[in-house]
């Protein structure tokens, strides 16, 4: 004889669903990840020399007093993004900013100007991180509005917005040449934090 | 005119809780999903600076990360209160990066090595010197992919 099966009471099912949800919440995390993203020169034991044209770096210093130097001139951290993007792209054929050359690269029509212009970050054992990061941000900054109009004036649209040929392409026409210079001492009083 | 029937005498009636369970469970798989587990426990204190050019990194699990920043109260007594570097779990010294680099290499499988990141989480009070010697201590161990974790401001 088959007996009709009782129901299971499911009163407690929502008392579980909490504890479990409450479990979750409060072993993981919600936040994303993000940063600067940079590549590190290889290490290299011998130091060779590479030459470069004086014209061609713009040396951008930050002192152990948190202040910034852009080629040899105190500054506000405000104006180094449009410093650098005119030391860069030199519109004005200006004979102390960076040298132009015309290039043909692949995936774009034409011959477009590309820069030899380097950025060197020098910075002292003494310096802030802070101002270190907000510093990297400008430069990053001044080169992805270098992209952007690069790929408004070639594409209609802004970088990020290309596909993945069109934007190597984009970073061929603008590399982004921020040189982390070797560490050095400038009469900084040491850390001593190890 | 319309009449306003009076249902029974007093008292709510009861609330269905029936579908509770199904809300609870909905907003379970929801935290399921969009979180992630907290890999480490954190021994310094850290807070990133703000950029905002800042890009998400996008392969989480090539991602090792290395923690600078100022011990918690509980351990200042350990520790000191100056900066230090937290890998894993605990308080190292510079020369450790170069094992814990390597340990970390190690977990990867061989075609994501050259594509693991060195995730520096840094406070924004530190001072570069520390910086600097765990750069030039990554570039000894080839590991040049880096991001200088920050916050993109609201």
């Amino acid at each position: 004889m088959a007996r009709p099966v009782g129901e299971i009471n499911a009163g407690s099912m929502a008392d579980i669903a909490f504890l479990i949800l409450i479990y979750f919440l409060m072993t993981t995390t919600m936040d994303i990840d993000t940063g600067l993203a940079r590549r590190l020169p290889p290490y290299e034991d011998t130091q060779e020399k590479i030459e470069i044209n004086r014209r061609n770096i713009m040396v951008v210093l930050i002192n152990k007093s948190d202040r910034l130097f852009a080629g040899n001139q105190p500054m506000e951290i405000g104006m180094l993004r449009e410093t650098v993007k005119e030391f860069i792209m030199n519109p004005t054929d200006h004979p102390n900013k960076s040298v132009i050359e015309r290039k043909a690269i692949p995936g774009i029509r034409g011959e477009v100007p590309v820069s030899k212009g380097v950025i060197s970050l020098q910075n002292d054992r003494g310096t802030s991180y802070n101002a270190y990061i907000a510093v990297q941000n400008e430069l990053v900054a001044a080169f992805n509005e270098l992209r952007d109009d690069f790929s408004r004036m070639h594409f209609g649209k802004v970088y990020t917005a290309l596909d993945d040929d069109q934007q190597a392409a984009v970073r061929e026409a603008i590399p982004q040449t921020i040189s982390e210079a070797e560490p050095k001492e400038v009469g900084a009083a040491k850390s001593g934090g190890r | 005119m319309a009449k306003f029937a009076r249902k029974g005498k007093g008292g709510l009636p009861r609330i269905n809780t029936a579908s509770l369970p199904d809300v609870v469970f909905m907003l379970l798989f929801f935290f399921m999903t969009v979180t992630t587990f907290r890999e480490t426990e954190q021994i310094v204190t850290v807070k990133v600076p703000d950029a905002t050019e800042a890009v998400k990194i996008d392969r989480k699990e090539l991602t090792c990360y290395i923690y600078v920043g100022v011990p918690v109260q509980q351990l200042q007594g350990q520790y000191g209160t100056d900066s230090r570097i937290q890998l894993n779990d605990k308080i190292c010294t510079i020369d450790e990066i170069r094992d814990f680099i390597a340990s970390e290499r190690e977990s990867k499988s061989e075609a994501d090595r050259q594509l693991m990141t060195t995730s520096l989480k840094v406070d924004r009070d530190v001072r570069m010197g520390i910086v600097t010697d765990i750069k030039q201590e990554l570039r000894r161990c080839s590991a040049l992919k880096i991001s200088y974790s920050s916050m993109i401001p609201l």
